[in-house]
């Protein structure tokens, strides 16, 4: 199928669900969705030609023809397996095939004035206050992949959180997808007014056939706010995974992300934030590839005030055939003098076949800053090995120690305690290497 | 305990040791001496098993066994133990937790059960304030962000717990000041046992102050070229390496 067809086929699919598609009486969203559509038909899904998408071809993507899915055709939930997934202590919000389900999430325990709905709901009763936020933190212009979302979307999650407010518990929206060809395709609105605290958790699982999950967050965080985001990409070992967060700081913020990319066989991630005055955010990430899975983080910093603090840190882990790419861009406008900015990427391959990809990059304006960049793409250091094996460790369990130490570092920074245990036991489940003990620590 | 007969060892094509004989029995301290370059560590990391090293002739003999026909774990687990010049750091792996999987693996390779959470818990405590640390560092990674001293306070920490019979110091004086110094002296001096073998390698007679070696050798371009008593030492701290070397020429 040539790329030609795929902008015919994909809007023609589109043709079938259009009138179901959620927000049908808000007449902004009709000409965005519009607009979204006519741009992804246009251009179909990025190609290895653009820089942004240079080490990563979604091609399979459009070989493929995802079937979006409309409420009625939402596929059965076995409660026992997502139940594995949710954790203790959140206000948890499902999403199947793309739809909220009330019955499997449980939104107790919030206060009253702070609202957490599905997205679909908000556009009825909140259709003015989406507006100031949809499609502002990004432009459908941004690639396709977004275009697609903001034209496809079939639900979400609108979460606001009004000023001084602290959210009593984090909240966990789990993304499930149940059946091979499907496409999930969700449109989320977090937003943080000035002084309020909270912590989200994104959590994507499904099936293990093949099928693609597209999600698409808007953050925005008022003055002197605080927001943490957690993101666990767990997808069913032949899908195909898109996510994009773009976050808007104001001035005095705090975001922190933390990114761990597990699943799927070929997921791509994009974050980006824009830094207010004085503001700061922390990226995170982890992904650890095997077989043949393909995972892609592209981040992007834009410092466009003064003082504002940045620090980024990705490690990769790729066994087998298993390829990562990292994308990093830190931008530093001209007005944002006293900038503060640290990106660091790490790869560790563990075999002749993985493949890392890493492309730091740093574009600076302003001429008093302080930025540095450190990437590096290597095996197991020697020495530490042998000094473990003269400390009678056997060769294969010292470089399982290492390797596990190395990937570890980014859960030990996880707070909250269930999700920190969730993590360690995906991170020891998928490791190839046998006898890898969590006593090590 | 340690018979080394004449060892001949390259890196590469290029020879490091050529033909060194030495023999421990079992409760003696030895010193090697030598000027940088001579093979000092060479040494140390052959009777260690470090990988990088061609052995082109010669034997070591350790409690009757073929000691360079081991993987480094195994002379671990078999009690010999390299105390590093330079020891690495490991993020992300807690000190107590190496120290139990080592003595868990040595007591596993000698046929005894592995010890239990309690005892343990007790005997590392215990060598802890031997060695006048801080029991925070067992719950900090391996050496990662110690200081010169307490990264070697922890090598002999972990050659407390293991007990091992061959003790090889690889420098154990470097970095350290003299307060550093003394602790560590100490640790070592109650380790010493009618069963236990030492080999200290040293540049500077400083470290024989404190720990007073049975027969000092002195090492010069991979051979040992004289060896005598502990005043072998205060000599050559008097005139030098240059001393021996001429005489050897």
């Amino acid at each position: 199928m040539s790329a030609e067809q795929v902008k015919s086929q994909y809007p023609a699919e589109y043709g079938k669900v259009e009138a179901l598609l959620p927000g049908q009486s808000v007449s902004w969203l009709n000409v965005l969705r519009k607009q979204a559509l006519a741009s992804f038909s246009s251009q179909g899904f990025p190609s290895l030609r653009e820089e942004e998408w240079r080490y990563t071809n979604v091609s399979a993507i459009e070989k493929k023809l995802f079937s979006p899915v409309v409420l009625a055709e939402i596929g059965a939930v076995d409660t026992d397996w997502l139940n594995t997934y949710r954790l203790e202590n959140t206000c948890s919000v499902v999403l199947v095939d793309g739809h909220f389900s009330e019955t499997l999430s449980d939104l107790d325990g919030l206060s009253e004035s702070v609202r957490v709905l599905d997205m679909a709901g908000a556009l009825e009763q909140y259709p003015e206050d989406l507006e100031q936020y949809f499609g502002q933190a990004v432009s459908h212009e941004e690639h396709s992949f977004v275009a697609f979302n903001a034209a496809w979307f079939t639900d979400g999650l609108f979460i606001h959180v009004p000023a001084k407010e602290i959210l009593s518990k984090p909240v966990q929206v789990i993304h499930v997808v149940t059946q091979a060809d499907y496409m999930s395709n969700t449109r989320h609105i977090i937003v943080i007014d000035d002084m309020a605290q909270a912590e989200v958790i994104e959590t994507f699982i499904g099936c293990d056939e093949s099928y693609l999950s597209a999600a698409v967050t808007e953050v925005f965080i008022g003055k002197n706010a605080d927001l943490t985001l957690y993101k666990l990409q767990l997808e069913g070992e032949k899908a195909y995974h898109f996510g994009g967060t773009y976050v808007k700081q104001d001035a005095d913020s705090r975001f922190k992300h933390h990114n761990f990319a597990f699943g799927g066989l070929l997921a791509r991630n994009d974050i980006r934030t824009d830094l207010g005055l004085a503001s700061e955010c922390e990226l995170n990430g982890l992904y650890l590839g095997i077989k043949r899975q393909h995972i892609d983080n592209h981040t992007r910093i834009n410092h466009l005030k003064p003082h504002a603090i940045s620090r980024e840190l990705y490690k990769g882990v790729l066994d087998q055939r298993a390829r990562g790419v990292f994308q990093g861009r830190v931008v530093v406008a001209e007005d944002a003098q006293k900038t503060s900015s640290e990106m660091n990427n790490r790869n560790l391959l563990l075999s002749n076949d993985a493949e890392a990809d890493t492309k730091p990059q740093l574009e600076i304006y302003a001429d008093d800053v302080k930025c540095a960049h450190g990437v590096t793409v290597g095996q197991l250091d020697e020495k530490s090995i042998f000094y473990l094996q003269s400390r009678c460790v056997d060769e294969e369990t010292a470089r399982n120690m290492l390797t596990f130490a190395f990937a570890n570092e980014m859960v030990e920074k996880i707070k909250i305690k269930d999700l920190h245990d969730q993590i360690l036991e995906q991170l020891l489940v998928r490791f190839p290497q046998e006898g890898i003990e969590q006593e090590w620590l | 305990m340690l018979s080394i007969k004449n060892l001949h060892v390259s890196v590469g094509d290029k020879p490091i040791l050529k033909g060194v004989n030495l023999e421990i029995n079992a409760g003696e301290v030895h010193a090697i001496m030598g000027p940088n370059g001579a093979g000092k560590s060479t040494l140390s990391h052959v009777l260690s098993g470090k990988s990088g090293y061609t052995v082109t002739e010669g034997t070591v003999t350790y409690k009757g066994k073929d000691l360079l026909d081991m993987a480094p774990e195994i002379r671990a687990r078999e009690g010999v133990f390299l105390a590093f010049q330079y020891p690495v750091e490991i993020p992300g792996v807690s000190n107590i937790y190496l120290l139990k999987a080592a003595l868990n693996a040595m007591r596993t390779h000698q046929g005894l059960p592995e010890v239990d959470a309690f005892d343990f818990l007790t005997l590392v405590k215990g060598k802890v304030k031997l060695l006048e640390m801080d029991e925070k560092f067992l719950y900090r990674s391996v050496n990662e962000g110690f200081s010169g001293g307490e990264k070697k306070r922890n090598e002999i920490l972990q050659a407390a717990i293991l007990e091992p019979s061959m003790c090889i110091l690889d420098e154990t004086d470097s970095g350290l000041d003299i307060d550093a110094l003394k602790v560590v002296a100490a640790g070592v001096n109650s380790l010493r046992a009618a069963d236990r073998s030492f080999l200290m390698i040293t540049h500077y007679q400083r470290l024989l102050d404190y720990i007073k070696p049975d027969i000092v050798h002195v090492l010069a371009d991979g051979r040992i070229v004289k060896s005598g008593g502990p005043e072998l030492a205060l000599e050559l701290e008097a005139k030098g390496y240059s001393w021996v070397e001429e005489q050897v020429a």
